[in-house]
């Protein structure tokens, strides 16, 4: 069994630099998305008004936001806005605006959706039983979006997770660029690293996702 | 923005397009083929083929593409499995879709319940014709709009075909503003082709999901 590099991930300090890197991923997606969720649901609630305006405005941004790859977003961002005005935005910065932006556009069509998922007869029933209109929201309405929305959410924070990883493309120095860099710096001592290495990656990004599709997987079932 | 430079600018975006949608395609087209026998594994339950596509779904679902990528292109070879960037882009992509797909399909399955087989095989329909006439109907209006948002997906994930040295649209943006500094003219020729291949896919969606929506039966 020839070195596949397994051994070059416990030499000196390198699997803690491969968590430092991933830990840079996960708190851009954990920033963006402790942003998204309040905006979102602000958005959601926007896009279920019947104001035309609002209609057109909100939908123009959900459309625009989603039908873009993510990756071009980022460089437009990274590359566009910086030409275009002037200033000075790190890759860091440029990734937490991109997947705010993003973010809020997905939690907003969830929130919207859980809105309207709700049947008439639930503010109909509500108001024949005497609630004033913030009563419903607060007692009828809330609660069962909430139950629908929260497994949704939770997904989104795992393609949140995995959508960080492209910002190795516009040069922060994550997971997948410390796990380039090992590999370099081994390349005499274990021609192999990439294998090991990348599998390392691989299998890191899996944990860090995996658990939290289970917790949403398992409130869907438990609430529908 | 300079129109000159947009003009000279046409051709590389149209070659770098032509790659990204015929490498996409393939790449979906393999997809839909893993999520069909994964889906009907599952279905049918068919012990330890199962239980395997269970494991790919989970696995697939929660690992990015750039980092399937990576470990196909670099890590892989160093087992001696040496693949073509090409080759690479296309596995990388059926190997995500596949889960999507599997995930897409299985779900119009299983809105049909179980009930409507049972009539149909008691009208005597052999297992043939129940699920002709009766499952796949029904199956395929549920499943129509989770298919079409996972071609768009599965599109959109083209744009990491770079990371493995394919020279797709985001490879000739950066290209371009790295060599000529020319990022307002890069950016909205890659804005306008992502658009132009991702616009149609998306109208047709919502049409077809529209046209579909009543299909279904006690759903």
């Amino acid at each position: 069994m020839p070195d596949l590099g397994f051994s070059v991930l416990w030499k000196g300090k390198n699997f803690a630099r491969l968590m430092g890197g991933l830990w840079v991923a996960l708190r851009i997606s954990l920033i963006s998305v402790a942003i998204s969720i309040p905006l979102g649901i602000l958005l959601g609630i926007a896009m279920t008004w019947k104001n035309p305006v609002v209609k057109a405005l909100t939908r123009g941004y959900l459309e625009l936001i989603r039908i873009m790859p993510q990756l071009v977003l980022l460089f437009l961002v990274f590359f566009g806005t910086t030409r275009t005005f002037g200033w000075d935005l790190n890759g860091e910065l440029s990734s937490i605006i991109v997947f705010t932006l993003w973010g809020t556009a997905e939690m907003g069509d969830l929130v919207r959706g859980a809105l309207i998922s709700i049947p008439r007869h639930q503010y109909e029933s509500a108001a024949a039983l005497g609630l004033d209109e913030a009563q419903t929201f607060l007692y009828i309405i809330l609660p069962q979006t909430v139950r629908r929305l929260i497994p949704l959410s939770i997904n989104l924070i795992t393609r949140m997770i995995k959508t960080t990883s492209l910002v190795l493309m516009i040069g922060v120095v994550e997971v997948l660029k410390v796990a380039q860099q090992i590999i370099e710096a081994n390349r005499m001592s274990s021609p192999n690293a990439a294998f090991g290495v990348y599998l390392a990656v691989f299998i890191l990004y899996f944990l860090a996702c995996w658990p939290i599709s289970l917790l949403a997987k398992y409130l869907e079932k438990r609430w529908q | 923005m300079d129109i000159e430079v947009i003009r000279s600018y046409m051709p590389l975006y149209r070659t770098a397009a032509w790659l990204t949608l015929r490498l996409g395609l393939l790449g979906i087209v393999f997809a839909i083929l893993i999520g069909f026998v994964c889906a009907a594994v599952r279905y049918r339950r068919i012990p330890v083929l199962r239980q395997i596509a269970a494991v790919y779904i989970e696995i697939s679902r929660n690992t990015p593409l750039l980092i399937q990528l990576f470990f196909i292109y670099y890590g892989l070879p160093k087992l001696g499995v040496r693949t073509s960037p090409a080759a690479c882009g296309v596995a990388g992509l059926a190997f995500l879709g596949g889960s999507y797909m599997a995930e897409a399909f299985r779900s119009g399955l299983e809105s049909v319940a179980p009930i409507q087989t049972e009539s149909a095989l008691s009208l005597g329909m052999t297992n043939g014709q129940a699920l002709r006439y009766v499952v796949l109907p029904q199956a395929v209006s549920v499943s129509v709009p989770p298919f079409m948002a996972n071609i768009i997906f599965l599109l959109k994930e083209t744009s990491v075909f770079s990371a493995v040295s394919l020279m797709d649209l985001m490879f000739t943006a950066k290209d371009l503003i790295g060599l000529y500094y020319s990022t307002t003219e890069s950016l909205f020729l890659l804005v306008v082709f992502y658009l132009f291949i991702l616009l149609p896919v998306s109208l047709l969606g919502s049409l077809l999901e529209r046209r579909l929506r009543y299909a279904g039966f006690g759903v």
